[in-house]
């Protein structure tokens, strides 16, 4: 199977440049964040990153906890592709793709130690409160882990948790001022390998051509707390210190627009 | 007492703010965004593509597929697990009937038309607000349609007929007085065509007496218009400059 | 009687009343109800006479016989190869009309076009059907071998090559850039340049969100040496 784009972005990435102009770490503009898009979240954010547009959007949901962690409430990472993302999309239940996001992303999260679980525990081994994200692409133009990743955060960093009634019901409808324990802010940065050029904010059609990534969550001291890596092709050492030394630089340009909307 | 006063102080025959834009989805050939109250519809069209299971092709003119979907957040309550229902089932099944009358397709045989409609939050009218936003996206990916479909959803609340009911008047006796009676929930959600003057959808939950279901018609009909002008407005905002 | 309520080259949307009276016919993109005529799609209003057409702003590339076209080989049959037509219905490149010379039996049909390969191609035949047939015969170039190919709206297409060609040839001209614009929006360039082709790429962008403005191809000439000059600067 022949592919001349996939030939000639090779050649474009030799001199340096990609098919829309940027250098080959540079991020996509606009890049902006919109605050509380949906009221009957408890808390929610949209992410634009170039043409991508991702929204996450956070319920809080009274349980009771798990019989090994009787004192921490939860955290669920849900990515859905819905079809109207993207022309490649069809509709039913998460594919590999979305399983992947939702995982790493979660990963990020939970092994940076981004929330406080014991925090979440109202009454040991009876009640907790459990973090619920969902993160849905509106226009999927690449790059949906970091974006997905920024606008979870975000999502949760401005939730308020619901009213919770002398029953013991929660109460939807009545957002408290109370905030969610978010201790600690890792930021994935993807950096894909595409022929021997390490390239950042992939748009959909790199990501096609990208033959192998690596995913690196960043703290704000700049210590890598999650990776992953995905795609076909090995890595060697030089090239995974490289991507590393990549992601933490570019973490930084997350966390200045992280710092902007919270 | 009776319901006097709306709980959110409208006027009985008063829509909530609205809001409307087309083009918010790049990748797909036509979209919109529909937003009235809390209830915000995005809809995005893909296609005509070619249909290959044979049951499914019409080799006069291509089809309409909807698919209706709730985001899990945008529910009043706790989280709605992703993944069709029966309910998002079955409006995406009177949004197809709401929709295809003004659609000619004769351009495309063997194809279907995928209109996606998902909604971020709702405060009651969501699938009236999915019809109005897929209506603007078939327009702005530039099908052949009579006209565009403008969707409200039309209340007995209480002992009064209402315009767009929200969610507390959708559940009337749980939030009124104490000391009133209880009342009406009643949703009547209606599809109107200016263009032919004819309902495309039409559906009712609750009781009603028959002088006020006529009322209701009446009531859907002028809302109706009024978003009308809504939705023109928004895909002339995006095509006007192209004038010369 | 009649009285046309709406002036050509203003926007019509789907139900607008543009004229009333049984005096205008409804010509393509348009019905008559009781005595009006009414538009049915998004786009520019023209009339021919009194007969009342929609031009149409969106919707996908309509495929009709003599446009010239890139398709995308995503199939290879015994008779020939499936087109991608960037339109609703695939085409079909067949070995008669693909292959200048003489194709024998159980030859690899791979080594004259593979699947993922881009195509130049004509559309010679349509049926009511939807089939298309595609041909390569009489062209130059067939498939494209080198270069990037790129999307642009197809109803852009006229601006983006002009009157006589004078839009892409001042763009040629002006980037180095070869390019072959597609009827079905598919374009394809190539430049030794890297920075002048994803320049002429911006181009095209240009055109698409100006494409309203009179003396298109002097904004794009202007716009173009400006950024030109700004590179140079660098």
């Amino acid at each position: 199977m022949t592919d001349i784009n996939r030939t000639h972005m090779l050649k474009s990435l030799e001199n340096g440049i990609r098919f829309d102009g940027r250098n080959l770490v540079d991020i996509r503009q606009p890049f902006d964040v919109k605050l509380n898009v949906s009221e009957t979240a408890e808390g929610s954010a949209v992410v634009t990153l170039g043409n991508s547009i991702v929204m996450a959007g956070v319920t809080m949901e009274l349980a009771t906890p798990y019989p090994d962690t009787p004192n921490k409430g939860g955290l669920m990472v849900n990515v859905e592709l819905v079809p109207m993302s993207h022309k490649d999309y069809e509709p039913g239940p998460p594919g590999i793709k979305a399983i992947e996001i939702s995982r790493v992303i979660d990963r990020a999260l939970r092994e940076g130690g981004a929330v406080d679980f014991e925090k979440l525990c109202i009454v040991e081994g009876e009640k907790v409160w459990n973090i619920l994200v969902d993160i849905i692409p509106i226009n999927d133009d690449g790059n949906l882990f970091d974006a997905g990743a920024l606008a979870a955060l975000i999502a949760i960093k401005n939730a308020k948790l619901p009213t919770v009634t002398e029953e013991g019901v929660v109460d939807y409808k009545q957002k408290t001022d109370q905030g969610l324990p978010l201790v600690s802010e890792p930021l994935p940065v993807t950096i894909h390998k595409i022929g021997n050029y390490l390239i950042v904010d992939p748009t959909y059609e790199e990501e096609n051509y990208s033959t192998t990534r690596l995913t690196v969550a960043v703290q704000a001291n700049g210590n890598p707390c999650a990776i992953q890596k995905s795609g076909e092709e090995p890595l060697s050492q030089e090239q995974i210190s490289e991507m590393v030394d990549i992601a933490i630089e570019k973490s930084k340009e997350y966390r200045e627009i992280l710092k902007k909307f919270s | 007492m009776t319901y006097e006063n709306r709980f959110d102080g409208r006027k009985f025959e008063e829509t909530r703010p609205m809001e409307a834009s087309v083009g918010v989805v790049k990748n797909a050939i036509g979209s919109a965004r529909f937003k009235i109250g809390k209830t915000e519809a995005i809809a995005a069209v893909y296609g005509p593509k070619e249909v290959f299971p044979r049951m499914l092709k019409n080799p006069e003119k291509g089809i309409l597929r909807c698919y209706y979907n709730m985001l899990p957040f945008a529910g009043f309550g706790g989280r709605v697990r992703p993944g069709g229902s029966r309910r998002s089932k079955e409006i995406s099944m009177v949004t197809e009937h709401a929709l295809s009358p003004v659609l000619d397709l004769s351009d495309y045989p063997n194809s279907a038309v995928e209109v996606y409609i998902e909604l971020p939050q709702t405060d009651a009218g969501s699938r009236c607000a999915g019809i109005c936003a897929a209506s603007m996206a078939l327009a702005d990916a530039g099908f052949k349609m009579k006209d565009l479909v403008s969707a409200i959803a039309i209340g007995y609340v209480g002992d009064k007929v209402v315009v767009d009911l929200d969610y507390m008047e959708e559940h009337y006796n749980e939030f009124k007085d104490e000391n009133a009676p209880k009342g009406g929930e009643t949703d009547l959600p209606y599809a109107y065509i200016p263009a032919e003057d004819k309902f495309s959808l039409m559906q009712m939950d609750g009781e009603i007496s028959p002088e006020d279901l006529k009322a209701t018609m009446d009531m859907a009909k002028k809302a109706c218009l009024n978003i009308y002008e809504v939705q023109k407005q928004a895909l002339r905002q995006k095509f006007k400059k192209i004038e010369e | 009687m009649g009285s046309l309520l709406i002036q050509p080259r203003e926007i019509v949307l789907p139900g607008d009343i543009i004229a009333e009276g049984m005096d205008y016919i409804p010509g393509k993109g348009t019905y008559r109800k009781d005595e009006k005529v009414l538009a049915m799609q998004v786009g520019l209003l023209s009339s021919e006479g009194r007969v009342l057409k929609v031009i149409p702003l969106a919707g996908k590339y309509a495929a009709k016989v003599g446009d010239t076209i890139i398709g995308k080989v995503t199939n290879i049959l015994m008779s020939g190869w499936v087109i991608d037509t960037n339109s609703v219905y695939h085409g079909l490149l067949s070995l008669r009309d693909g292959v200048d010379t003489f194709v024998p039996k159980g030859a690899n049909l791979t080594k004259y076009y593979n699947i993922g390969d881009f195509v130049v191609c004509k559309i010679v035949n349509m049926t009511s059907q939807m089939l298309i047939d595609l041909s390569t015969k009489g062209s130059n170039i067939k498939k494209l071998s080198e270069g990037r190919i790129t999307n642009v709206t197809p109803s852009k297409v006229p601006r983006i090559i002009g009157k006589s060609g004078s839009m892409i040839n001042m763009i040629k001209d002006k980037t180095g850039s070869k390019i072959i614009v597609g009827q079905n929006g598919i374009v394809w360039l190539k430049n030794q340049d890297p920075i002048m082709e994803v320049l002429t790429v911006k181009a095209f962008a240009f055109i698409e969100e100006n494409a309203h403005i009179r003396g298109l191809t002097d904004e794009v000439a202007k716009y173009l040496d400006n950024e030109i000059s700004q590179l140079k600067g660098v």
